[in-house]
């Protein structure tokens, strides 16, 4: 019996102790995430790092632009932007879109979602073209092969037709600052 | 009265027949081959709608799930395997479009934990169960075992 009352061993008291640092650990992490501020909902893509899917999309008729051909992606960057004329955060976006179309480092070209071309007109001539080539794909089936998940999303292709990086969502002034821009100048930069 | 009666249950029990039947598959995807149907419908089950993301395909109203569910459709017609069809889709969506996870290496933490937690809380019981049994039953002294000695003698 002595044994026992003379030896409540300290490694026994760290034992004691596991499940709160255990807790606490957890409850750190979880914590982390949360205030990370991170969209769960947003799913990286599977596609990064991997060739552009091979996409040939005829162009969006009565703009005198190219459709959308991955062919052409090879020795520019180029910036691939899923849009709909029914999609709100499009409309949203679009200022920032034409900002981008300003720099002409970058070719900026459009996937035009599941649209009326005439409705994608308008949506373009009410609120101006940042776009340099607009492939059409109203049944959808070429952005199912991009992985596209939620109107808007944008891409961008580096020189070696690689996909290095997607935005999902429409872009905002700090989103390009932080985000985007960053991943154009990394693609910029990339020989190839 | 009676027949008023018997009239609305038969209206609700005519409710409730179809009410199960409502699903978000439509009439127009169904395909003529039973087989191929019954396949179709086992795939959507298992892949996870990516707007809703806590439905799967075969459950949901989303644009995208009827995009995809077609897909799936044409995809077996054309001879695709089970497997086939699903890889192209993982392909374009990532692992993150299964509803049940790939048994593969980048999986195994993910499958392995509650094994290994199980073996953990295994091995603790038996290493505490070992330990106590070291702890001596008698712990009486040599001079305490004495007196006992002596007090039972007497």
């Amino acid at each position: 019996m002595s044994n026992e009352t003379e030896a409540p061993a300290p490694r026994r008291r760290l034992f004691v102790l596991l499940p709160l640092l255990v807790f606490l650990g957890l409850a750190g992490l979880f914590l982390s995430q949360l205030l990370s501020g991170r969209d769960t909902s947003e799913i990286p893509s599977a596609l990064i790092g991997l060739p552009a899917p091979q996409t040939s999309l005829p162009p969006l008729e009565g703009m005198n632009l190219p459709g959308l051909e991955s062919k052409s992606f090879a020795g520019r960057v180029t910036l691939v932007n899923v849009f709909a004329s029914w999609c709100a955060p499009c409309r949203e976006e679009h200022p920032v879109l034409l900002g981008l179309s300003q720099d002409k480092r970058f070719t900026l070209a459009a996937l035009n979602y599941k649209d009326q071309p005439e409705n994608a007109r308008r949506f373009l001539g009410e609120l101006g073209n940042p776009y340099q080539a607009i492939g059409v794909d109203p049944a959808g089936r070429a952005a199912i092969d991009w992985g596209v998940y939620g109107v808007p999303e944008t891409f961008v292709v580096g020189k070696d037709g690689k996909i290095a990086y997607k935005h999902v969502g429409p872009l905002t002034p700090d989103s390009v600052r932080a985000l985007l821009l960053p991943q154009i100048e990394k693609a910029l930069s990339a020989p190839g | 009265m009676k027949a008023r009666f018997s009239v609305a249950s038969l209206v609700l029990l005519l409710a409730l027949f179809f009410a199960g039947a409502a699903q978000a598959v439509k009439p127009d995807e169904v395909l003529q081959d039973p087989a191929l149907e019954a396949r179709a419908r086992a795939l959507s089950g298992g892949l996870r709608c990516m707007v809703c993301q806590n439905q799967s395909i075969d459950e949901s109203d989303a644009d995208l799930a009827r995009d995809l569910r077609i897909l799936v459709r044409q995809r077996l017609v054309a001879g695709d395997t089970d497997r086939q069809v699903m890889d192209y889709i993982v392909s374009r969506y990532g692992e993150f479009v299964l509803l049940k996870p790939r048994f593969s290496l980048r999986n195994a933490l993910l499958w392995g934990t509650p094994v290994l937690l199980l073996l953990a809380g295994g091995l603790f019981i038996v290493l505490s169960a070992r330990s106590r049994r070291t702890v001596p039953d008698s712990a009486l002294g040599a001079e305490e075992q004495a007196a006992l000695d002596k007090m039972l003698s007497e």
